[in-house]
């Protein structure tokens, strides 16, 4: 019944793959009563063109932890992760109801300035996909057009700690000048993750960030991600319940554009409340 | 088991009849082509074998007797005296000289058609170039006349009937007599590349249509390239998809298939009479010629920022950037080679075009090279269409040879272009 996973090598020892049984760390560290919250989305419906996409969507997400999203494709998880840095603005035929905040402030509101909330909510794609210019340009290019760095030594420094940071450095810090697309499918997404840190955002969100890489490349990743959410408030959406379960402190469901489920990712795992999520979770559907 | 077999034979059967309908479709494939490639052969060796001749031009070199009674009556020795100065009768002086037997004026006719009208004012350059030249005797080499010129390259058969080939029996003498002395050569066709038109077609060059079309194709470029990326850059990127854009969008689609001929009477009755800019001039011709090619680079060019994956649109928007910035640091640079093969392609258009160049007046004879933008020039297509036209044989190699130079012209630039994309073109 219960389901083993294996732990890849390269993650740095962190925390077990989860388990249905009780954690060794306490529920009451994810408790909306010790964490501020980062993103509070309310009664937020999406919709395209005449599809229902989000349906009375309530959703918190604290700062400073690793909130995976799931749930079968076409359930809505990617649009609500689009509509937190308003990517979504993007489809013509897209609409959006409701309130999202990021730190109390309506993120909608009509003196939002979108690159303003962009710099502040970075975004990670599925395929990564860095610009067809050179690794530095790559990380560089966001710090130059907010005007982060006053000189070069300054962007070298902003760009080298962002490499570093996205642990990427140690492999690239010899061929700065090459294209970021001539590099492999984990280097490139590493990178990609290494351009939205440069910019200096407090939430960075991850769209199935390693649904196009192999196992070796998903681990390092993922220890990525346990390592930036010290620093940065993270949202991932997945299909990987053991990705999920791996990286996640918060897990939300979603099933056909409505907010099934959400918790601390042990409690969802272990005793889920709602049949849908134990199936889910299970395999039994999706 | 035995089914088994039959579904093999039956795949078999099958196999030799896609194989069979593969090569005959490969086969049409290589005879369209190479039908193509005949074709296009046949044009350049035709136009080539025709057009070379031009490139060289007969000359006779003559012992000219710079005759200051003639030149400078009154013994002045100053240029603008010299410059007046009676060529014509310097030169018929020097034929005399040279065939004494010619005595009836019948004769004398015929002998000073041997030499070009334009002789006279090559005799003139001579001596203005050093009026030291004055009271000597040199040998000058002169332009034959076209008859000539077409005798000498072997257009025109020696022995055709005098009828036919235009030389009296008595001129072809004469000419005799100079090949024998070693007066008559083939020399490179100066006057071809840098002269004007000239109703003579030994002294007729493209130099007008040439400086015409190359300043036209700059106006069109400057008018075009501009307006016309801008508009795909917002119609693509920016515009919102409504009612109003796809109607606009039908609209430059239709506007590519418009006649050209169109665009001229538009620039005649607009560019002309309301704004009332200069008749045949380069300015004019260009901004027809980029209202015409507006619509292929806006088209080609919003396909070009379509090709750009939207991986990149989102990559840059999603740390921030502005969608402007987006477009011009990231999109449009992708875009760039097809931008540009849109501009060539729609410029190696204008290049050729000819219709809209005769409503606005580029359809003119010329002599003088245009020195500015509204200055009066042509076209190296117009002068095409009107040497085609003239009787004189001369003109049909020097037709052909123009258009060679419209042809080198047009690989040109598509050469530009393919250096261009490889120069530009970004692998993701």
């Amino acid at each position: 019944m219960t389901p083993t996973y294996i732990t890849p090598k390269a993650r740095p020892a962190f925390k077990p793959s989860f388990a249905f049984s009780s954690s060794a760390e306490p529920l009451a560290d994810f408790s909306p009563a010790t964490t501020s919250q980062k993103i509070r989305a309310e009664q937020l419906n999406v919709f395209y063109a005449k599809t229902h996409a989000l349906k009375n969507v309530d959703l918190s997400i604290p700062s400073n932890q690793v909130t995976a999203l799931i749930g079968p494709s076409g359930c809505g998880k990617s649009t609500f992760l689009r509509c937190l840095n308003r990517m979504n603005d993007l489809i013509d035929v897209c609409r959006v109801e409701g309130n999202v905040s990021v730190d109390g402030k309506d993120i909608y509101a009509a003196d939002q300035d979108v690159v303003m909330l962009r710099a502040r909510v970075g975004l990670v794609f599925q395929k990564p996909n860095p610009f067809p210019k050179s690794i530095y340009e790559n990380v560089a290019y966001g710090p130059r057009i907010h005007g982060l760095a006053e000189s070069n030594d300054e962007l070298d420094e902003i760009v080298f700690t962002s490499l570093e940071r996205a642990g990427l450095l140690a492999e690239v810090k010899d061929r700065m000048k090459v294209p970021g697309t001539a590099l492999s499918g984990g280097q490139q997404q590493r990178l990609c993750i290494a351009r939205a840190i440069a910019v200096g955002p407090e939430i960075i969100l991850m769209d199935e960030p390693c649904s196009a890489l192999d196992p070796i490349a998903t681990a390092k990743i993922e220890g990525l991600i346990e390592e930036l959410r010290t620093q940065y408030t993270i949202v991932i959406v997945t299909h990987s319940m053991q990705q999920a379960a791996r990286v996640s402190q918060r897990t939300a469901h979603f099933h056909m554009g409505q907010l099934v489920e959400s918790g601390a990712t042990e409690q969802v795992f272990s005793s889920p409340k709602n049949q849908m999520t134990r199936d889910y979770i299970l395999g039994r559907i999706g | 088991m035995s089914n088994k077999i039959v579904t093999n034979d039956k795949i078999k059967q099958g196999l030799k009849k896609r194989r069979r309908s593969e090569s005959r479709f490969r086969a049409i494939g290589i005879a369209s082509i190479s039908v193509g490639l005949i074709f296009i052969a046949i044009l350049f060796i035709s136009v080539t074998s025709k057009g070379y001749n031009a490139f060289t031009q007969t000359m006779i070199q003559i012992d000219v007797f710079f005759d200051p009674d003639v030149l400078d009556p009154n013994g002045s020795n100053k240029l603008e005296s010299i410059a007046r100065g009676d060529y014509r009768a310097v030169i018929r002086q020097t034929l005399f000289n040279t065939f004494k037997d010619v005595s009836s004026r019948r004769d004398k006719r015929q002998l000073y058609k041997i030499l070009s009208s334009g002789a006279q004012f090559q005799i003139r350059d001579t001596a203005l170039k050093n009026l030291g030249v004055i009271g000597t005797t040199i040998p000058v080499w002169v332009t034959a006349s076209d008859d000539v010129d077409m005798m000498i390259k072997g257009v025109v058969d020696r022995k055709a009937q005098p009828r036919v080939r235009r030389l009296s029996e008595k001129q072809m003498g004469w000419i005799r007599t100079l090949e024998l002395k070693g007066k008559v050569e083939r020399q490179f066709n100066t006057t071809f590349f840098f002269g004007g038109d000239s109703r003579e077609p030994e002294l007729a060059g493209i130099a007008v249509a040439l400086v015409g079309t190359i300043l036209s194709i700059l106006i069109c470029l400057a008018f075009a390239v501009p307006f016309g990326v801008m508009a795909a850059v917002y119609l693509e990127e920016f515009a919102p998809k409504n009612r109003w854009t796809t109607l606009l969008e039908i609209n430059i689609n239709n506007l590519a298939a418009v006649p050209s001929i169109v665009f001229g009477l538009l620039g005649l009755s607009v560019l002309l009479n309301v704004f009332e800019l200069p008749r045949s001039s380069p300015l004019v011709g260009g901004m027809v010629l980029a209202l015409m090619t507006l619509p292929t680079i806006i088209i080609t060019g919003r396909s070009a920022l379509m090709a750009v994956p939207p991986s990149i649109r989102e990559a840059a928007l999603a740390i921030g950037a502005s969608r402007v910035q987006t477009v011009f640091h990231h999109v449009l640079p992708l875009a760039m080679p097809g931008v540009l093969t849109g501009t060539i392609i729609g410029s190696a258009r204008a290049l050729g075009e000819t219709a809209p160049l005769l409503m606005i007046g580029m359809v003119a004879f010329i002599v003088d090279i245009p020195n500015s933008l509204t200055a009066p020039a042509t076209a190296l297509p117009i002068q095409v269409f009107l040497w085609a036209d003239q009787p004189e044989r001369a003109f049909g190699e020097r037709t052909a040879a123009a258009i060679l130079v419209l042809l080198i012209f047009t690989c040109l630039m598509n050469l530009a272009a393919v250096f261009l994309r490889r120069k530009f073109e970004t692998r993701w």
